[in-house]
């Protein structure tokens, strides 16, 4: 084994480094791809409709349409990368949805508690889904499936298969939008503090990041690549923020545009940098080797069913208060947007892999497709099926490069972006070939290790 | 594949059955081939040496077509034609076949069905289920198997999985099988078995080459050896020729001599302080079946106790069954930790009393394959290197820097993924894993299989460093030299029952052998 000559490091570490931007860990390579997938598709439909793509209103109508498919694919993305799938948010959305309308309908109940019993409610949903997969050890795809009939069900009994309206206030967090403050300025003053305060930290991350890597001994990419880094980041910041802070009078970042950052922010930073996040990436890479490392496996799959429901509530009251009532249709279909999103951000069927930031990418992706393609005035027929063809192509073509030892397409997508080095090895071809050597280790038997060895065979007493 | 007219080199008189020309295989990071020749004549046994990482498994899978024409560069020529091999499919046609260092049956399928699978011998388009079976018999013949075909392969255990390997190749009219450490999971018995069919097979006309850092069989069956050294090749020695043992060996593969295979001991035992009383382990399915009978043992400060046994003694299950109830049902027993009693309910509660245990599976149980090698080595203890469960990444680092350096892993940075490193690296990340958990008694089953001996040595080294810290050290082996070279005192277990407790000075392998194969219980000494 050689290893590469020390001259290449430097290009090695660019490419780290702005891979960076969706943690670390092996899938970095597929969200790239994704991510220039995402512009590309975006820069498309900003040419093909005339601008109106990235225009205010339609920006702010992106947002509060998608917000709540964003917030399903952050529980769900979470719940693949442990191995699991969970088919029941649609329905969880819309039972939860109707039984807030309903509290705050006939009870009276005000609605900053109608909040609380919506999250109450997801909560328990979750744990009862949880105790299933992870205690009673049904495969989530049955208990979430058996979920899916039984909560929508549950909706319809509670309507009465009616629409039940929510009060004004509730509304806030699905059609609201931060206020007016301060001088006249023709902007809304708010939201370009939000871009600001957003720019400032994309800053002082890219310093302390510098700072991190230099102090694991490693030299850090040359200073101005994180300068165009930090300058290109600031100016699609400032760029949206100026546009959502231009809007039509009365409106401008929606709330649950701000809801949704601030979880993507939060688990974001739970499934990178905690304990208990590393713990869903080990028991969904292998859950034998993580029971053995101490990993309480149940408890990893309990929680982040539990963690989904809780989201999917969210995502419902969301959508009940962006349509002003709860109705017996909600959540048709959102279990597969969420999990679309998910698998288009580069996470692996078998679990193990992906992450938060290429979900919302992924989920993006889908979100600006649907809505420009609307803006086009193609027929939902139509963008069903490329939808459909968008989802099995993106994946396939991934696997597809990978059965054939071949790197992925963000794989050469990255290569090009670095062809300025033409020399410099290209890291990413590493999990793919390698996926063919290890193809026959999947159905390894064993080392010697009785099979009923395995921590899997345990019979607890 | 492309003829061409005289494609026999000029200098040898001898035929050649397969020429590798200056293959050059390239990672991302890493050269793991730089222009490596190989040259196979018929009818005889190759064996290829090296050390860890030396690109032994990686030119082996050039040869077979996992790593396609195109993806190296160099050339192969087998049997006088060269070949350009896109996937394993078209290595197989040629003749070619490769049974991997880890094996590929799968666990749920009956032999037969295993032998068959993708070659399914087919009449009126659906399977012909009676004519495989007549042919799977025959191929269990010629490799000495007699169990029934129907047997599932999770049912028999991995010294037979390799001879349905063989039968497999067998199938497929093989010319040239190629073995990646047929014999590293295997016991004496039945290696020697496996060592004796690859040698029946050379005299039926079929080649061999063979991957093994157990040098004793090297010396014992291989015609020639090509010795592999950091991606180059070194050598080839002509066995009967040049006169080989295994010093001539390690010589090449290491580049000086090996002093000394087994560390120097200065053992300074302490008093007892773990202690495993009447521990009675049930299998997890048969309820009737005890897998652990009735076990005692004592492990002092500072001392290494070997444990020996055959293949499926109840060794693996009897550390595992310790180790947080990871195996089987517990019926009873009691553990003594520092003269207190204490409770080992869960994986949890043993790691944080102190104990680990290091798995003979390292792909199964031992590693994520996914991760990264940082992310392994903090793997069993994240809280050590976190702070309100968030884990310090620049810790993590210097962490894993440290053991990459000091347990001498063998990769370019350990942001790298565990899954690119060869087998015997990956079982010093395992060790690595374990060993900054900082245990108080360390379980190593199996610790240094599929590993060189340089690196052997090293391991050796690391256990009796860990023992002259205080630490009591566990340690399971199939290999007798080793459990003699290494350890102070060794417990011998036969069908679940220690049948003897002997210190390792006044041991010897015929006296072990024979508390490994009976019940009768021996005075303790
Ligand atoms: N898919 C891969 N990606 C990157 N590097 C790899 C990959 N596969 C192998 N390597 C590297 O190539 C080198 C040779 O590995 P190889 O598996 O051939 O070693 P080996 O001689 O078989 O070792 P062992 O005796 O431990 O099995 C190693 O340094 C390894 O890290
Ligand atoms: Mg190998």
């Amino acid at each position: 084994m050689t290893v590469g000559p020390q001259t290449t490091e430097t290009s090695r570490f660019k490419i780290t480094d702005i891979k960076k931007v969706f943690g670390s860990g092996q899938s970095n390579l597929r969200q790239f791809g994704i991510l220039f997938s995402l512009i590309a598709i975006i820069a498309l439909f900003q040419v093909l409709t005339n601008g109106l793509t990235l225009s205010p209103g339609n920006l702010i109508n992106l947002v509060s349409q998608y917000a709540y498919i964003l917030i399903l694919a952050i529980g769900m993305v979470m719940v693949i990368i442990a191995g699991h799938i969970d088919l029941s948010v649609g329905s969880v959305a819309a039972f939860v949805g109707i039984v807030v309308a309903s509290a705050m309908a006939d009870w009276g109940l005000p609605w900053p508690l109608g909040i609380v019993l919506g999250l109450v409610v997801g909560a328990a949903i979750g744990a009862w889904q949880g105790l299933w997969v992870a205690y009673v050890g049904v495969p989530a795809f049955i208990v979430t499936l058996a979920g899916m009939l039984i909560f929508r069900g549950g909706n319809q009994l509670i309507g009465n298969a009616n629409t039940i309206a929510v009060p004004e206030g509730f509304t806030s967090i699905g059609a609201g939008y931060l206020p007016e403050v301060g001088p006249n300025t023709g902007y809304n003053n708010l939201t370009l503090l939000v871009g600001l305060a957003l720019s400032l930290a994309v800053i002082i991350s890219e310093w302390r990041s510098r700072r991190t890597q230099r102090s694991m001994g490693s030299v850090p990419a040359p200073v101005w690549v994180s300068l165009v880094k930090v300058i290109v980041l600031v100016f699609v910041i400032g760029y949206a923020a100026v546009l959502f802070a231009s809007g039509r009078v009365g409106t401008s970042l929606p709330i649950s545009g701000i809801i949704l950052g601030v979880l993507v922010l939060i688990y974001a930073f739970i499934t990178r940098n905690t304990i208990f996040g590393r713990h869903i990436y080990a028991v969904g890479g292998n859950k034998h080797a993580a029971e053995l490392s101490g990993v309480n496996s149940r408890r990893v799959n309990f929680l982040v069913m539990m963690n989904m429901s809780i989201l999917a509530a969210l995502a419902g009251m969301i959508f009940v208060a962006r349509s002003q009532a709860s109705g017996p249709q909600d959540g048709l279909g959102w279990e597969l947007d969420a999990i679309a999103a998910v698998f288009i951000g580069g996470a692996a069927v078998s679990g193990g892999i992906g992450t938060v930031a290429g979900s919302i990418i992924g989920g993006l992706v889908m979100a600006v497709l649907n809505n420009g393609l609307q803006l086009l005035g193609v027929g939902s027929d139509r963008v069903q099926i490329i939808k459909g063809l968008v989802l099995l192509i993106a994946v396939g073509l991934d696997v597809w490069n990978k059965t054939q030892g071949r790197p992925s397409i963000s794989g050469l997508l990255t290569r090009r972006f670095g062809s300025t080095k033409p020399a410099a090895p290209v890291q990413f071809e590493a999990p793919q070939i390698e996926t063919i050597s290890e193809a026959p280790e999947k159905v390894l038997p064993n080392g010697g290790t009785p099979d009923s060895a395995r921590p899997g065979a345990v019979t607890r007493n | 594949m492309v003829r061409q007219d005289d494609p026999r080199p000029a200098f040898s008189s001898d035929p050649i059955i397969l020429e590798m020309r200056s293959i050059t295989k390239e990672f991302p990071g890493v050269k793991a081939l730089s222009d490596v020749s190989l040259t196979v004549r018929p009818n005889e046994i190759h064996a290829i040496c090296g050390e860890n990482g030396a690109g032994k498994s990686t030119l082996m899978k050039v040869l077979s077509g996992v790593y396609p024409y195109g993806t190296y560069t160099g050339t192969i020529t087998f049997q006088n034609e060269e070949c350009r091999f896109k996937d394993i499919k078209s290595s197989e046609n040629a003749g070619i076949v490769i049974i991997h260092q880890e094996l590929a049956l799968i666990p749920e399928l009956s032999i037969t069905e295993n032998i068959f699978l993708g070659n399914e011998p087919t009449r009126f388009g659906s399977i012909d289920w009676p004519q495989a079976k007549r042919r799977a018999i025959e191929l269990l013949a010629r490799v000495g198997l007699e169990d029934d075909p129907d047997t599932q392969i999770k049912n028999i255990g991995v010294g037979k999985q390799q001879l349905v390997e063989i039968a497999k190749a067998l199938n497929k009219s093989v010319k040239l099988l190629i073995l990646d450490e047929p014999t590293a999971a295997l016991n004496e018995t039945d290696s020697q078995h496996l060592l004796d069919l690859i040698r029946g097979l050379k005299s039926k006309g079929v080649s061999s080459i063979m991957i093994s850092h157990k040098l004793n069989e090297i010396e014992q069956v291989a015609d020639s050896i090509t010795i592999i050294r950091d991606g180059k090749t070194i050598e080839t020695l002509n066995v009967k020729a040049d006169g080989v043992n295994e010093d001539r060996i390690i010589r090449g593969m290491v580049g000086r001599t090996l002093e000394n295979r087994f560390p120097d001991r200065h053992p300074t035992i302490g008093e007892v302080f773990f202690e495993v009383k009447n521990w009675v382990v049930q299998h997890p399915q048969v309820t009737e079946r005890l897998v652990v009978k009735d076990s005692s043992f004592t492990v002092r400060r500072g001392e290494v106790v070997g444990f020996a046994g055959l293949m499926g003694a109840g060794r693996t299950e009897l550390a595992m069954s310790l180790f947080g109830r990871s195996y089987g049902t517990f019926i009873s027993g009691q553990v003594f930790k520092d003269g207190k009693q204490i409770q080992l309910r869960n994986v949890t509660e043993a790691i944080d009393h102190g104990l680990a245990y290091v798995s003979e599976d390292r792909k199964a149980l031992g590693l994520n394959l996914l991760d990264d090698i940082k992310r392994s080595i903090v793997s069993a203890k994240l809280s050590k290197i976190s702070r309100a469960d968030v884990v310090n990444d620049v810790d993590e680092y210097q962490v894993s820097e440290s053991y990459r350096r000091s347990l001498r892993i063998k990769t370019p940075t350990v942001n790298e993924g565990v899954s690119t490193l060869s087998g015997g690296n990956q079982q010093k990340v395992v060790l690595a894993k374990w060993m900054f958990t900082d245990p108080d008694l360390l379980i190593l089953d199996e610790p240094t299989r599929g590993i060189d001996v340089g690196a052997k040595a090293e391991i050796y080294g690391i256990i009796r460093d860990l023992a002259a810290q205080g630490k009591g050290i566990i340690m399971i082996s199939s290999e007798l030299p080793e459990l003699l070279g290494v350890s102070d005192r060794i417990y011998t277990i036969f069908e679940g029952t220690i049948t003897n407790d002997i210190l390792a000075s006044q041991a010897d392998p015929e006296t072990l052998m024979r508390s490994m194969t009976s019940t009768k219980r021996k005075v303790l000494s």
